[in-house]
């Protein structure tokens, strides 16, 4: 990729909110849904473990940044700030509990085991009287100008996002890509080449929790209250999303993600409201039919369709 | 928690009358479950949509009763109809991805489930809906121990449906069919058996297999149109348990979790019964990965 | 390689221009005499069931108002109009639509939504953009602490809900010699978790002693275990509350498993409809309702309670249940603020709106420094041969209680 394609997106993403400042917490939102794209498509598309469930840490993130913004008594921004960190790590600290034991399952097990963790979590949330319980948590109200906050926001979550994105890159390039690869492609092979597959398995999971852990604590405050079952732990809109994202974009692949979720979270912006009430029909709908006649993305598709200008460059990996 | 303990240590007579009820509904969740197994076993799918076949049962039964019929008419209409819906998504989705990989039919069948929840929903509201049988109940040990008619009902017909489904793939020629496939489909493709038309067959037995189950909760419990994925869980934990193709293994753990699930729900609070469905499932899905990982090392 | 990043930029760039046209198209409003109302209501989702209710509310109050010829400020007569989207009963959705409503569609006066978890999602988006919210269906008290200035309720708030059959309660026990036993078994949600904050308050202040607090999930579908203990503690009171659904399943599962207890109160029976679909088994419960068709309020648009529950019935074919009927008084409460304010400013609005004091076909409606309606009370009705009668308070009780509640066996 080159430095003037990159300088493009990022004059087009700071011109953004000041030329569409109608339109800022919307646009603050495609960034995390980008976030939750690519980290989805971490251990989802690049390690072969499709996970129903990565959106306990999203929720995770959430709770814990409020958690530490209601007990802190910090001021706002040092509190949003420290508490989208400490939202990172929980999120992180859960993924290395829980990652041994359930990546140890391949296929149907894992996928269906990571969707009842999503619900538990969704339950547990909504039995505990310190985090609200079933009533839910409202974030800080702030005080000063609307707009600011928004624009704080935006550009927060624009950072987050190029980090994750970098990182990501990074990560893909190395051998800590190379070795998840291989794990999607053939365990066994993998495992009997030397590589310790637990070990990637779970670092990757990790690595997923983290980004997703931080920025749910920033999605948190910018939808202003969470629900343990809808907002946070929510299998049915978070959860799909991420890897609807993912799949629609292309899986496995760099920039997949990134494009699926911008296409998939302005279109939605933008019809989903006139099929008043029939939405999630369609978002059934959608699910059967990208998964039927498109599986293989738009990043796919492209490079299907025009190998020359699309196909993967041998040099930088899976770009 | 410990108080509802006492309450038990107290008046054994209750820990009766959640066992008795706990088996009575595990047998529901064992016909949706014996489908499972079914088309796991055939077709190496799993159908995240079964338990939304089960609501879909329900709400045929309910409809049934609204046209002014007898709701026990409403169990082989709601398994004939619910036969022909699994027959259409077969025609037009299933058999798509029965030869992709796993995540493919795993993802196409929760788009199925969202969109029939969302259906139904929209078709039918979502309050929870129930039919009234008018069987009334039986009390045992003081009227500390009360079931319900139907659900005794609903537990002699679920065990006779699996019954009748055992030995129809026992005897019949469409039976054999299945059970040839399920063994090595390319082998049943060249021996003459038209593998599509078998898997299609099983797929709407299994979707039948949950009409008859929904029908049976909707007058032994209720429905909603949310409640699918509880179902599906639950039968997905009870084939893994007892492994597919296993009937007497289904019927034992399905009553098994039915019990399981009752007393949680009365020693933990009603609030957590479902948390107990969902981490029972990854406790036993992580106890069996462990085991076979011992396995392997022993062949190592 | 190359190319395709050509490929990839020409695309962020046509986005870039897509999402650049779009707030000219939204600057596409209503004429210049309609004034804009906007709401997101749960159309689908788990509260669909009272959002369409609320939704139909609102529609009634809005038909009614433009009928006898709108709102006039400064002489010019205005209609009203509502622009709705659906929150798919999910708070996420709902502060988002929200955002959508004020930013994008320019509404400067907000409806409330169904519910308590959204309204409390919403609540602060509002308030953030200083837009007046006037809601009828989010009766948790944890709205009404945070100091919000633009929200305005028209409801009893859930302290008081169950009140009255608490009191009641205490009043029809008082001759034993041992606290009275109380049992909650309550949905896990805002509200039903703040009726139970307030029945229990109530019970603790009367001196009773609280034997169960069960929580039910949000996808219920059994209570039975609950019920279990029920008839192991034999409590006196028995509160159940968890919208509709929890209603339904309560009335059937006590029904089936003959749990005999000598007064059931809860939450949501006429929503939920247990008389007609549950028949002689919802005999004698006990119901909070925020309003009935046979109190004596009213006003000039819809006339007495009973008319506007002619209307609503001619027009829906339901009787209306008081979601409809709370959800059409805050359109009458708009129309009163518009007309005082004589302004569209949304401050000025917001100004009007708290110095309500007005009657309605729903009641007498007067703001506290909240927000709350401090001007109505709840009604208490019981299932009386197949009817709601209101058994409290005494000012309107049109039934005396029948208590206690008799043996299944005897039933």
């Amino acid at each position: 990729m080159k430095l003037q394609h990159y300088l493009l997106i990022l004059a087009v993403s700071i011109a953004a909110p000041f030329l569409m400042h109608n339109y800022l917490v919307q646009l603050g939102f495609v960034w995390i849904m980008v976030v939750l794209a690519l980290s989805w498509d971490t251990t989802g598309g690049q390690m072969g473990y499709n996970s129903f469930g990565n959106v306990i840490f999203f929720g995770i993130g959430m709770y814990a940044c409020a958690v530490f913004q209601r007990d802190s008594g910090l001021g706002y921004f040092p509190a949003l700030l420290l508490g989208m960190g400490i939202g990172g790590v929980f999120a992180m600290l859960t993924a290395a509990i829980l990652g041994n034991a359930l990546l140890g399952m391949r296929g149907h097990y894992f996928s269906i085991g990571t969707l009842g963790l999503g619900v538990a979590f969704g339950e547990l949330a909504g039995g505990w009287d310190y985090i609200g319980a079933g009533s839910g948590m409202t974030t800080p109200l702030y005080h000063g100008n609307l707009e600011t906050r928004n624009l704080i926001f935006y550009f927060l979550f624009f950072a987050w996002a190029i980090l994750t994105f970098f990182i990501l890159r990074w990560l893909y390039r190395s051998r800590f890509g190379l070795a998840i690869n291989a794990i999607r492609d053939n365990e066994e092979k993998a495992e009997a080449m030397g590589i310790h597959t637990t070990r990637y398995k779970v670092a990757s999971w990790i690595i997923s929790a983290w980004f997703l852990g931080v920025i749910g604590g920033g999605a948190g405050n910018l939808m202003g209250f969470i629900d343990p079952k809808d907002v946070a732990f929510s299998d049915s809109t978070f959860g799909v999303y991420m890897i609807l994202m993912a799949i629609t974009g292309g899986k496995g692949t760099l920039w997949g993600p990134v494009i699926g979720a911008v296409v998939f979270y302005t279109s939605q912006e933008l019809f989903w409201t006139l099929l008043l009430g029939w939405q999630r029909v369609a978002m059934g709908l959608l699910i059967v039919l990208i998964v039927l006649f498109f599986p293989q993305g738009i990043l796919g598709w492209l490079r299907q369709r025009f190998p020359q200008r699309f196909a993967p460059d041998s040099k930088t990996a899976d770009e | 928690m410990l108080d509802n303990v006492l309450i038990l240590f107290h008046h054994p007579v209750f820990s009766v009358d959640l066992i008795v009820n706990g088996m009575l509904i595990g047998a529901i969740f064992m016909l949706a479950a014996y489908g499972m197994a079914l088309v796991w076993g055939v077709m190496d799918v799993i159908n995240i949509a079964q338990g939304e076949f089960v609501m879909l049962g329900g709400y045929v039964t309910l409809f049934v009763v609204k046209m002014g019929f007898s709701p026990l008419v409403g169990i082989p209409i709601s398994a004939i109809v619910l036969f022909g819906v699994g027959w259409v998504i077969y025609r037009l989705v299933i058999f798509r991805v029965v030869e992709r990989d796993v995540f493919t039919s795993l993802l196409a069948t929760y788009g199925i489930a969202i969109l029939l929840a969302q259906l139904l929903n929209e078709t039918f509201g979502a309050d929870v809906q129930t039919v009234s049988t008018g069987m009334g109940t039986w009390f045992f040990l003081d009227n500390n121990v009360t079931v319900a008619v139907i659900k005794v009902m609903a537990f002699v017909l679920a065990l006779a449906l699996g019954l009748l489904l055992w030995l129809f793939l026992k005897k019949s020629r469409t039976g054999q069919a299945i059970r040839a496939t399920a063994q090595n489909p390319r082998a049943a493709r060249i021996l003459g058996i038209d593998t599509h038309h078998t898997f299609a067959m099983t797929y709407s037995l299994s979707a039948a297999l949950c009409g008859a189950a929904g029908s049976l909760a909707v007058m032994a419990w209720a429905i909603q149109p949310y409640l699918g994925l509880p179902y599906t869980v639950r039968s997905f934990m009870i084939v893994v348990v007892a492994g597919v193709g296993n009937l007497i293994g289904v019927i034992l753990a399905g009553l098994g979790l039915g019990v399981a699930e009752n007393l949680a729900g009365f020693v933990f609070g009603a609030e957590f019964q479902i948390a107990f469905v969902f981490l029972l499932m990854i406790a036993v899905l992580v106890t069996r990965s462990t085991l076979l990982r011992r396995q392997r090392k022993y062949l190592r | 390689m190359k190319t395709n990043l050509h490929r990839i930029s020409g695309y962020a760039a046509a986005l870039a221009v897509a999402l650049l046209i779009l707030p000219v198209s939204s600057l596409v409003m209503a004429s210049d005499n309609t004034i804009m109302l906007g709401a997101a209501v749960s159309l689908t989702g788990k509260y669909s069931t009272n959002g369409k209710h609320t939704k139909n509310g609102y529609d009634l109050g809005i038909k009614v108002i433009n009928e006898h010829g709108g709102v006039v400020i400064h002489g010019k007569h205005y209609k009203l109009a509502v622009k709705y989207y659906d929150d798919e009963s999910t708070p996420a959705r709902g502060a988002a639509l929200a955002e959508r409503l004020i930013n994008q569609d320019h509404i400067k006066y907000m409806l409330g939504p169904y519910g308590s978890g959204i309204t409390k999602a919403i609540a602060p988006v509002t308030e953030e953009n200083k837009i007046p919210m006037v809601e009828a269906n989010g009766a948790s008290l944890q709205l009404f602490n945070k100091g919000y200035k633009y929200l305005f309720a028209l409801l009893s708030t859930t302290d008081q809900y169950l009140a009255p059959a608490v009191a009641l309660a205490a009043k029809e026990d008082k001759h034993i010699n041992r606290p009275v036993k109380v049992a909650g078994v309550f949905q896990n949600d805002p509200f039903s978790q703040d009726i139970r904050a307030g029945v229990f308050a109530d019970a603790k202040k009367d001196g009773m002693k609280i034997v169960i607090d069960d929580k039910l999930p949000a996808d219920l579908n059994d209570m039975s275990a609950t019920l279990t203990k029920v008839k192991a503690l034999k409590p006196d009171l028995l509160v159940v509350s968890g919208h509709a659904k929890g209603a339904a399943l309560a009335i059937r599962q006590i029904a089936e498993m003959k749990v005999n207890v000598p007064m059931l109160a809860m939450t949501h029976c006429d929503s939920a409809g247990i008389i007609k679909k549950f028949g002689k088994e919802a005999e004698y419960t006990l119901c909070a309702s925020q309003w009935d068709h046979t109190l004596n309020y009213k006003d000039k648009y819809f006339g007495t309670a009973q008319h506007f529950a002619d209307l609503f019935k001619k027009t829906y074919g339901y009787e209306p249940p008081y979601q409809g009927a709370e959800s059409a008084a805050a359109i009458l409460v708009y129309a009163k603020a518009f007309e005082h304010a004589q302004s569209l400013n949304p401050t000025k609005v917001r100004n009007a709106l708290a110095r309500t004091h007005m009657e309605t076909f729903y009641g007498n409606i007067k703001f506290d420094k909240e927000g709350r309606n401090i001007a109505k009370p709840m009604v208490l009705y019981q299932v009386q041969d197949g009817d709601y009668k209101v058994v409290s308070p005494e000012k309107w009780a049109n039934g005396k209680l029948r208590w206690p509640t008799p043996m299944w066996s005897k039933r």
